[in-house]
């Protein structure tokens, strides 16, 4: 071969490659801008949420003193030894004690009644941050008397004013102010029990303190320094261990808090994600299309002798410019969003939010937008460097057998691996993303078969004698430079994402949906003792209110579990892993017992046994995800400590219980005939039908039976319908970047693929073809692939969160088809429209500008 | 096949002791086609295009490469262009056998030694006439060509157009501006697509006059591919192509 007499392999000019991109977008600085606002929504998203995490861990670990409130807490709901209360009585440098229990308080002045958490405090907890109230000295003040603290909801509703009083039990308090925030509470828990002081000193009057009550002990210490606490639980861990006592300290609130959060902020990453995973799509796909308009231009420089290497680079300058524009808008409309979200978010968090720009997740924002916008171009950048020189003076030039390019496979392997790797960061969890990740991939190549299965149908299906428009709407699907794949992966794939996080939302919240119509009962009374038992019935046949049921209730412990105590099983736990742990043996057990199952309960394993057996067998059922808990078999055989009597019993049945429901629902529940001489009390179901009429009950029930709760099923409905909104808003919110991305996708799919059948439609109408045959065609072509890509999208979906909601969330699957139906008509109308719209041109100027344009 | 392994053995002699310092023609031959042939594959079926097809062009000498549609004009030319790779035979240009090359090494060949001017003229339509023109030199590297540009499009009569983008310009003035891209680089040797082919007579007249005058004020080598044999009859020597063969390869006496 002849020697060359000039170096062959030029270097790279970078300068000049930089302002090729520059020249070379001139025309298509609008397209690139629809390229751009593809990714900014879903970065903006992930920024906002990756902002807000720091944010909020930032504040965790700054106010996490002032969650618990003291260096240590201990808390028990037993009574104590006599050893334990004189150790309680030493540790730390400054004590303070709480006893909280839930009952009903009455507002003498305005006649209500309603359930609160009553906290008897003694001393100066809390030792870091302060109760708040109004007015500020109240909280200091409060225990120097016969003096309440009273949630500010609850002084609103009942219009009631420092100096009114309050009477809880048999006790009246005069309010010394209202409770604005409580270390720890959220704004949510305060809504749901809200919370009332008084001085402990106070507490025995009351009366409350009775059997059946459910008291909790806190003892509240304050040391030092860290290591003090962490000295005296070493010491005493055995001691506490042993009489069942739990601890928290400033550590371990900071963990639970921030594990708390977790599931939040994953819910909130990955809702961002998915609207990043659409924003993929918009890029992937115009660029695709921008890089197919460019092959003249790519041709011709190649033919003046650009190299393979740096037409790539020319469009990867653009893409990699384009992007990063894109990642800052979206950091900075992120970062203005994150404000957004503590407003959404305010009564869920327990800390006080103190928002700052979060420069590392700006950072974050910023790369992830610059590594989508390159990844997900490259499939099309890299088909540049095949574009053949021959494009330029062939109208349109195939190679014979395209080339295989290993790189592309490449790419296409690093986008699996990104989105692998990034549902990963977000879940930590390897499995759950893998599912995501064979969802998303088999998804795609589902629609690009049902794409390529549509077009074959059409082809041979369109039957000749159909009117000229429509055959030439459903032949465009099929035809050369047709982009029914395209269109129908981004369309179908963006549809998927919305309905399933719509889907999904449905289950998440149908989850937490309360139900009281079963019994049709709307008043539930609680902890009646068994003398209060006839006059309560009696009371309410006076007011001519049904009793609805009455459910009795036994307080227990398990004592042994096949012939093993507790002590014995602690033994042999830690030689055989997986036994059974002590925990089984703890905690105090409400059981029931009962001859026939509850309407909230199904039975699932074994045979309900409704009264004891002749032999005297006691055939008890468990319900099924306690019985797993404990490691317990039908058959097994469990010995109850029922308040002292140690009561032999066998499993005889597993029960599924629906806790959603606002009901007494038990774990453990036995025949009739054994416990009816136990120790035990009451609850009563009834129905109020007005809401005037459940006020002047609950007063009455109150002056005769202070001790007895009465829950009201309308409030805690309402309350919990308040909650669902707010999540449902927190949902919606985040739920919104997806919809809106998508429709930019949408958008800029569609107006990517105008430029196909432009030319085409003004070749129509310069032969005459009128504005409405043109409007027919392309609605027809836009609106049919719409509607079958929408389809295909929902019907993936529908696997998609039936999956979700069966696997991971275990919940009942009952989609609504009224909204699918919206989506299924909305989607294709909104493509319709979109596609009409960016061909108006074509219907607007006369066909010789369009085609001068257009060359 | 004795006359083409004498050939290229005289072209690489001439190529070793003729090292060139300018872009300018020293070879005999600047383009030497032996034995070309493309053949096309398609699901089974192949498709000859061009059969066995020798020629060589004398340097500084203008050829027209005419025929019917079909009968493998263009694809001779993106061959001899080094826009594609032939099935069999070779193709030298200016000494180099271009067969052996990449895509990426035919391309600086083609940066070097090759102008074009296409029938739809295909000028980039992101860049303004001006730099259009100056794309070549920039692919080389070289600077401060502004002049140099303006100048050559002076030449073709649009100097006060520079700054205008394709969609601006007539199709007469964009075949102007491609003419002037062409021979912006110097090229060694220059290949016209059907030059008039888009355009009226009146500006194909002028488009030629220009595209002649050009060439012979430059020296280049001008190849042709053109239907019209009115145009064809301005170069000095006709190949005539039919059904994918030389039929005809004629000296034409302007004398």
């Amino acid at each position: 071969m002849p020697e060359l007499n000039f170096n062959i392999k030029r270097p790279i000019n970078y300068s000049w490659l930089v302002k090729m991109a520059w020249r070379d977008s001139r025309k298509n600085r609008s397209r690139l801008l629809l390229f751009m606002s593809s990714i900014i929504l879903g970065i903006a998203a992930l920024v906002a949420v990756y902002s807000f995490k720091a944010n909020l861990q930032r504040d965790i670990d700054e106010q996490a003193k002032t969650l618990t409130g003291a260096d240590l807490i201990i808390q028990s709901r037993r009574p104590l030894s006599p050893a334990v209360t004189a150790l309680l009585d030493t540790l730390g440098l400054h004590r303070a004690k709480e006893k909280n229990f839930v009952s009903m308080v009455y507002f003498p002045k305005g006649e209500g009644s309603r359930l609160v958490e009553v906290k008897a405090l003694t001393g100066d907890y809390p030792f870091y941050g302060s109760i708040e109230t109004k007015p500020v000295a109240a909280a200091k003040t409060f225990k120097k008397g016969r003096r309440a603290l009273v949630d500010h909801t609850l002084m609103l509703q009942y219009q009631a004013k420092p100096g009114d009083s309050i009477k809880i039990g048999n006790l009246s308090f005069a309010i010394e102010g209202s409770l604005e925030s409580v270390p720890g509470q959220t704004g949510i828990t305060s809504m749901v029990t809200p919370v009332v002081y008084i001085p402990l000193e106070y507490l025995e009057q009351t009366g409350l303190m009775q059997l059946g009550s459910r008291i909790q002990s806190r003892y509240f210490y304050q040391y030092k320094d860290v290591s003090g606490v962490n000295s005296d639980l070493k010491r005493h861990q055995q001691l506490l261990d042993k009489e069942q006592l739990s601890y928290e300290t400033v550590a371990t609130k900071k963990e639970s808090t921030s594990r708390a959060f977790k599931n939040l902020n994953q819910f909130l990453a990955l809702s961002g994600f998915i609207a990043l995973l659409l924003g993929c799509i918009g890029v992937g796909t115009s660029i695709q299309v921008y890089i197919k308009e460019k092959l003249g231009a790519i041709a011709t420089l190649r033919c003046l002798g650009l190299n393979a290497k740096e037409a790539f680079l020319i469009y990867l300058i653009q893409v990699g410019v384009i992007g990063l524009l894109g990642a800052i808008a979206g950091a900075f409309l992120g970062t203005v969003l994150q404000f957004l979200l503590p407003v959404v978010l305010k009564d869920f968090i327990p800390v006080e939010l103190s928002m700052g720009v979060s420069w590392a997740a700006i950072g974050q924002g910023l790369a992830t937008g610059l590594v989508i916008s390159v990844l997900f171009a490259m499939p099309s950048l890299i088909s540049v460097r095949s574009i053949s020189p021959l494009n330029a003076i062939r109208a349109s030039f195939e190679e014979a057998k395209p080339r295989r390019d290993f790189l592309k496979w490449l790419v296409y392997l690093l986008i699996i691996a990104f989105v692998y790797g990034f549902t990963y960061l977000q879940m930590n969890n390897g499995m759950q993303a893998l599912a995501f990740l064979v969802g998303i991939v088999l998804s795609f190549l589902l629609l690009i078969g049902q794409a390529k299965l549509l077009m074959v149908i059409l082809r041979k299906m369109i039957p000749q004698r159909m009117a000229y428009v429509w055959r030439q709407g459903f032949a465009n699907l099929y035809r050369p430079n047709n982009q029914t794949m395209l269109l129908s992966v981004a369309i179908g794939l963006s549809t998927l994402f919305i309905v399933t996080l719509y889907l999904v939302q449905g289950v998440l919240l149908n989850k937490v949906a309360v139900s009281g119509s079963e019994t049709k009962s709307n008043m539930v009374l609680f902890d009646i003792q068994p003398a209060q038992k006839e006059p309560l019935v009696k009371l309410l046949k006076a007011e001519h209110l049904p009793v609805l049921g009455q459910v009795p209730i036994v307080t227990m412990r398990i004592l042994e579990i096949n012939g093993k105590t507790a002590a014995q099983y602690e033994d042999t736990t830690a030689k055989e892993p997986g036994n059974r742990t002590p925990r089984a043996f703890s905690g105090e057990i409400r059981a029931t017992y009962q001859a026939d199952l509850r309407p909230t309960e199904l039975l699932t394993e074994g045979k309900w046994t409704g009264t004891t057996t002749e032999n005297g067998t006691v055939f008890i059922s468990l319900e099924k995800a306690y019985a797993d808990r404990i490691k317990v078999k039908i058959g097994d055989s469990i010995v109850f400590d029922v308040q002292g009597l140690p009561l032999k019993t066998k499993v005889g049945s597993f029960r599924s219980v629906n806790w959603n429901t606002v009901q007494p629902n038990f774990r453990v529940a036995f025949p009739t005939g054994v416990l009816e001489q136990a120790p035990q009390f009451y609850v009563f179901m009834t129905n109020v039908p007005a809401a005037e009429r459940s006020a002047d009950l609950q007063s009455k029930v109150l002056r005769q039976f202070p001790n007895v709760s009465i829950v009201n099923l309308d409030m805690i409905v309402k309350t919990i319908e308040n909650l669902l909104d707010k999540i449902n808003f927190v949902i919606r919110f985040m739920a919104g970047f997806s919809m809106a991305t998508g429709w930019i996708v949408l958008l800029s799919s569609v107006m990517s693929s105008k430029g196909q059948r432009l030319k085409e439609s003004v070749l129509l109408r310069t032969m005459g073809a009128s504005r409405k045959q043109i409007m027919t065609i392309t609605g027809l072509e836009y609106l049919f692939l719409g509607f079958i890509a929408t389809a295909a999208g929902i019907i993936l979906a529908l696997l998609g969160s039936w999956a979700l909601a069966e696997f991971a969330l275990q919940s009942n699957y009952a989609p609504e088809l009224l909204p699918l139906l919206v989506f299924l008509f909305a989607i294709p109308l909104l493509v319709m429209l979109t596609g009409l719209y960016s061909s108006r041109s074509v219907l607007n100027q006369p066909p010789l500008q369009i085609l001068r344009k257009e060359s | 096949m004795l006359y083409a392994s004498l050939q290229n053995s005289i072209l690489a002699f001439q190529n070793h002791y003729f090292k060139q310092d300018s872009n300018y023609i020293t070879l005999e031959h600047i383009l030497n086609i032996r034995n070309v042939s493309k053949i096309y594959e398609n699901a089974g079926h192949k498709l000859t295009v061009l059969d066995q097809i020798n020629f060589s062009i004398q340097t500084g000498t203008t050829v027209a490469i005419t025929g019917p549609s079909g009968s493998g004009k263009t694809t001779l030319l993106g061959l001899c262009a080094g826009l594609d790779r032939s099935s069999s035979g070779t193709v030298s240009l200016n000494g180099i056998d271009l067969d052996h090359l990449t895509e990426d090494e035919r391309a600086a060949v083609r940066n070097r030694y090759v102008g074009f001017i296409f029938q739809n003229f295909q000028l980039l339509p992101t860049l303004t006439a001006l730099e259009n023109v100056m794309v070549p030199l920039e692919l080389r590297g070289e600077r401060n060509i502004k002049k140099h540009a303006l100048d050559l499009l002076d030449k073709v009569g649009l100097a006060d157009r520079s700054g205008h983008y394709p969609v601006q310009l007539s199709g007469g003035e964009q075949q102007r501006v491609s003419l002037a891209r062409a021979f912006s680089n110097q090229p060694a040797i220059l290949f016209a697509d059907e030059p008039t082919g888009n355009l009226d007579a009146e500006t194909s007249d002028k488009v030629i006059k220009l595209l002649f005058d050009l060439n012979k004020e430059a020296g280049t080598t001008l190849v042709i591919v053109t239907h019209d044999l009115d145009l064809a009859a301005k170069t000095n020597r006709m190949i005539k192509l039919k059904g994918g063969v030389v039929v005809a390869d004629l000296e034409l006496n302007h004398a």
